[in-house]
């Protein structure tokens, strides 16, 4: 019992609600990714070369000035589609910040596993074409984080980019929306499943989610119950209040999940029913299901004293126990 | 400029390209990618695209875009002017595979003598690329 507890079941959680998590990548939105990225070289036609020779393209308005002098060209242009070629980093990579509007968000897309990346959709439009000697400077900004998608690959957040290419007389000459998705592989771990609520259990959650735990009283004979429903057992009244937990309790029973292992949680998995300690007379006993935090499996033995925490897990806010003396456990 | 060039007024709506096979061999993938700056591993260094689970080297982005609007000018000709490409991406372009190019007039516009293409490129494995260039016509 010398090894420090386990974090809870949703260690590399965000601690963010879902509605927190979408706030927070929306408000990448619109935000410029660096400094605008000036172009190595003018357009120029050894780079053309290299691209028409891989590509295997004749076009002779590329590379064959007579034919480009007769065409609607009137000159020499470059492949439309090297838009984005001018302004590549080249070997070393981009020297982006490390700590740049992007960074951040990649980063905060992975406290939610969304770490491996394919990108979707590649979209230029020209509004004119390049000339050897153009020399082009590209600003990105991104324009779109979508809400969470479930598609072939896993679920994840499509990002959207859009680079803007000026020429040196600050005259749009093109633009690139670049979309990506950030996922999680399928059978990847997922998250902890959202509970099923309903009109009569919506309350107790939505206090939870303000960081209480509540019992549902019954506002006729006043008798505490859990789990919350609509009618009172004892007088039959569908009138009710609530009201807050003291936040201590005892292990009444629990269980160990070893087998089946459900997607989202971590195992051994403690379920634990709690003697709930609840201020005033308790005519029944108030006790609750919960999962544990901060505690040794084998440190959950019945009547061991717990203190009981809203905490973040899985995009909800769920109460947890946490064994506050382990002299009685196990081992 | 040439015979084998369509004028706008050539074209209707449902006529299709000459589709173009694209042999992937490694020195075309290579190329295209060192062509276009792009020195991600994954596009030129076998080992260590398959250390990172990829089958082999893959086409960059870059090059799939040249290709697209390499078919487009082909048919098109040196006197269009092409003023977008968009594509969705879907499976790699490994080497030792064929990329079959195929497109189709989709759009007319009058006003601006623009030709809409729907382009597909599909290999063994599905559609690598699939999209839409605009190209404006003589």
């Amino acid at each position: 019992m010398t090894a420090p507890p386990p974090p809870p079941a949703d260690a590399v959680d965000d601690g963010l609600t879902d509605e927190e998590f979408h706030n927070a990548l929306q408000a990448f939105v619109g935000r410029q990714i660096g400094p605008a990225m000036d172009a190595p070289d003018e357009v120029n036609v050894p780079m053309i070369r290299h691209w028409c020779e891989a590509m295997g393209d004749t076009n002779p308005v590329y590379l064959n000035a007579e034919a480009a002098a007769a065409s609607t060209h009137g000159e020499l242009v470059a492949p439309p589609a090297m838009l984005q070629a001018w302004v590549m980093a080249g070997i070393n990579g981009p020297s982006r910040d490390t700590d740049g509007p992007y960074e951040q968000l990649t980063n905060l897309l992975a406290t939610r596993g969304f770490t491996s990346v394919v990108a979707t959709n590649c979209e230029q439009t020209y509004d004119r074409y390049l000339r050897p000697g153009d020399r082009l400077s590209m600003v990105t900004t991104i324009t779109d984080v979508s809400a969470q998608k479930d598609t072939a690959l896993g679920t994840g957040h499509f990002i959207t980019t859009q680079q803007d290419y000026v020429d040196a007389n600050g005259q749009r000459v093109g633009s690139m929306v670049f979309r990506i998705i950030r996922f999680r592989p399928r059978g990847t771990t997922a998250r902890r499943p959202a509970p099923a609520t309903t009109r009569d259990t919506n309350w107790w959650f939505e206090a939870l989610a303000a960081g209480e735990v509540r019992v549902q009283r019954c506002s006729d004979c006043g008798l505490l119950r859990h789990p919350p429903g609509p009618m009172c057992p004892a007088c039959h009244s569908l009138n009710f209040d609530s009201v807050p937990i003291e936040g201590t309790g005892s292990v009444h029973s629990f269980v160990v999940v070893h087998h089946p292992q459900v997607p989202g949680f971590e195992y051994p998995l403690p379920v634990v029913l709690v003697d709930v300690d609840v201020a005033g007379e308790v005519v029944r006993p108030v006790r609750m299901v919960m999962n544990t935090a901060d505690t040794e499996p084998d440190a959950v033995v019945v009547g061991a004293p717990v203190r009981i925490e809203v905490r973040a897990a899985g995009g909800q806010h769920l109460a947890f126990a946490i064994v506050t003396d382990t002299a009685g456990g196990a081992s | 400029m040439t015979a084998a060039h369509p004028t706008f007024d050539d074209v209707q709506v449902g006529d299709q390209l000459p589709p173009l096979e694209i042999p992937l061999d490694r020195t075309l993938i290579v190329a295209g990618a060192v062509a276009s700056r792009d020195y991600q591993d994954v596009h030129h260094d076998t080992e260590v695209a398959r250390e990172k689970g990829s089958k082999d080297i893959i086409m960059n982005i870059l090059t799939t875009n040249g290709f697209v609007g390499r078919f487009v000018t082909d048919w098109a000709g040196p006197d269009a002017m092409i003023r977008a490409i968009r594509i969705r991406l879907g499976a790699p372009n490994y080497p030792g595979d064929t990329m079959t190019m195929t497109g189709e007039v989709t759009a007319t516009d009058d006003n601006t003598s623009t030709v809409t293409v729907a382009v597909r490129g599909a290999n063994s494995l599905g559609d690598h690329v699939s999209g839409t260039v605009e190209v404006g016509l003589p």
